[in-house]
């Protein structure tokens, strides 16, 4: 029996031929991630292993993001306690705010990974990476100790669901919808403790920006993993940002899955996840009268150049609707810069839309745009559980950059098709 | 293991365990004074020591926090018991030490209120109220070893690599 992407990766690192679904392994780690709120306990634990330094400077990066600028006392000691840690340490990639990003979409734009590498993040969303062809999951904080102490991670080698895409996708349908209509296909368990291998002609259709987004949101169908066959678009983009050695890894003809699931990327719809699951999907046509007070476009999920360009051909020359706050956060200061230099800033300013720094902020909650009870928004993030973005009787409804910025010119949900004639 | 039951639904994600809200501190005992807190107001206060938490599908689905297994454990929790759990939730749990049981059939079986004990190495839980026993899935050698040195960094430095 052959073995997929995942298991071809996590078997050269771990130094066998071969790995099959279930088997327990201890793999070698290229990078170890994690941010300000897991970090604090990643390094008291790490204290406690007794090791003086971390096993490798340069394969280590911590990414204050989550309360930074810091928002409050408390978050500012957190983010001391790591920031004098990674000194000690002589980490290499400490991003401190004015270089700091939010770390899955800053991470890949660093050229940090690359396909072939194995990733641990102390963060859910470290499954992002698997848009480069790379194996990167999320752990926790104790994971990360032992990662940054050993260089090695545990892990128990993924079964894996293979999505085959065809076709490409319409006009102001993106990665966002993909990913939102395969939640709503498969439910939030759908994947759980798989991999999600996406193959299949339509791959190549789909920008890097798309498959970021894609993979970023595999955990939220409970995925160990999610992982994009490389193609010429992957070697680009690993060329244009990293200077890492990369090594590309095909699944085997008879590797072996759990379900093939076929898509037809033209057939889908803009598409919208109702709280407080991300299951809880349905297409832009089905949605109904539902009134938005924020809108929020940005996070690791869609915070990148392309997710602005879209919101900025909705909103050029428009208006966003009055007494509706509309919070536009690109993911990076290198996506704001490029945003600016576009004029992308300014359409966002005149059209009555805040633009803020690269923060994880109002996505999980956290600053910068919370919610009060009853309250209702509308957002390009990838969780809208009870209490994601603040009360626990507001709502968050999950939808792509293009439907978040249709909907803050019409105060409602909308599909970009009604305001963009 | 043995406790009174503390039941709860299927897709308890990790933001109703611990919101991220009150993330802006690591201190675990302050932490879990709002454990639960945005799902069940009344958890911290009826909580006993021993008790044993049991939920549907996907327990501790979402963020990553190992936050969420630690004011769980801190909250007095001896084993949480579920159809089954999300997997980052999975291996937080087993490297900090909070004792875990996968099993459909019990989650489904016991009630709010049940005495039940657990034996985490056999995987057999005893319902005593119901006087009914279940078989759940007993973790694998290799996660019993980090379990028994006490979480993953006592693993790791006792296999002093
Ligand atoms: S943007 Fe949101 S989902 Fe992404 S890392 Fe930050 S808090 Fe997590």
């Amino acid at each position: 029996m052959g073995m997929t992407m995942t298991q071809k990766i996590l078997a050269a690192h771990a130094g066998l031929d071969k790995v099959k679904a279930g088997q327990l392994i201890m793999a070698d780690l290229d990078l170890v991630l994690g941010n300000d709120i897991t970090s604090p306990v990643a390094i008291k634990e790490f204290q406690k292993v007794g090791v003086k330094e971390v096993f490798d400077r340069s394969k280590v990066a911590i990414v204050p993001d989550h309360f930074t600028p810091n928002k409050d006392i408390k978050s500012a000691e957190q983010c001391k306690f790591i920031r004098e840690f990674a000194r000690e340490k002589e980490i290499e990639n400490y991003f401190e705010v004015g270089e700091m990003g939010i770390e899955h979409a800053l991470i890949p734009e660093k050229g940090l990974v690359v396909s072939g590498d194995v990733v641990i993040g102390a963060d859910s969303h470290t499954c992002t990476y698997g848009a480069l062809g790379a194996f990167s999951t999320g752990v926790g904080s104790t994971d990360m100790a032992a990662g940054m102490a050993i260089g090695k991670a545990w892990f128990k080698v993924p079964e894996a669901i293979k999505f085959v895409l065809k076709g490409s996708l319409p006009k102001w349908v993106s990665g966002k919808d993909v990913i939102l209509h395969i939640i709503g296909m498969i439910g939030v368990d759908g994947a759980l403790y798989q991999s999600m291998e996406y193959t299949g002609p339509g791959v190549a259709s789909l920008s890097m920006d798309d498959r970021f987004t894609i993979a970023n949101m595999a955990i939220e169908a409970g995925a160990k993993n999610g992982i994009f066959e490389v193609d010429e678009k992957t070697i680009e983009y690993m060329k244009e940002h990293s200077t890492k050695e990369y090594t590309i890894y095909k699944a085997d003809e008879d590797a072996e899955y759990t379900r093939e699931i076929e898509i037809d990327l033209s057939t889908l719809r803009p598409t919208v996840a109702f709280p407080h699951l991300p299951e809880n999907t349905r297409v832009i046509d089905e949605v109904g009268d539902i009134p938005v007070d924020q809108v929020v476009i940005g996070s690791c999920t869609n915070g990148r150049i392309e997710d602005l360009r879209v919101a900025a051909k909705i909103l050029k020359g428009n208006k966003v609707k009055k007494g509706v706050r509309t919070i536009i956060f690109p993911a990076t200061q290198k996506i704001y810069l490029q945003a600016m230099k576009e004029g992308l800033l300014e359409i966002f300013i005149e059209a009555g839309a805040a633009v803020s720094t690269p923060t994880c902020g109002p996505c999980l909650g956290g600053h910068m745009g919370i919610l009060a009870a009853g309250e209702r928004a509308v957002a390009t993030t990838n969780r809208n559980f009870v209490g994601r973005m603040g009360h626990p009787e507001s709502e968050v409804y999950l939808a792509s950059p293009a439907v978040a910025a249709a909907s803050a010119i019409t105060g409602k949900i909308s599909s970009p098709e009604e305001v963009v004639k | 293991m043995k406790g009174t039951v503390i039941k709860y639904g299927d897709n308890i994600d990790t933001d109703v365990i611990i919101p991220a809200r009150y993330l802006n501190t690591s201190n675990i005992e302050e932490l879990a004074a709002h454990c639960m807190e945005d799902l069940d107001k009344d958890f911290v206060n009826k909580v006993k020591p021993g008790d044993i938490m049991v939920a549907g599908k996907n327990f501790g689905c979402g963020s990553s926090r190992e936050h969420a297994p630690a004011v769980i454990k801190a909250a007095g929790i001896s084993c949480v018991i579920a159809e089954t759990f999300a997997r980052i939730f999975y291996r937080n749990a087993i490297n900090i030490g909070l004792p875990i049981m996968e099993c459909p059939e019990a989650a489904k079986d016991i009630e709010n209120g049940d005495q039940v004990s657990v034996d985490i190495y056999t995987g057999v839980i005893t319902n005593i109220t119901k006087g009914k026993t279940y078989q759940g899935t007993p973790f694998p050698e290799f996660m019993q070893e980090i379990m028994k040195a006490g979480g993953l960094v006592n693993y790791v430095k006792e296999k002093g690599e």
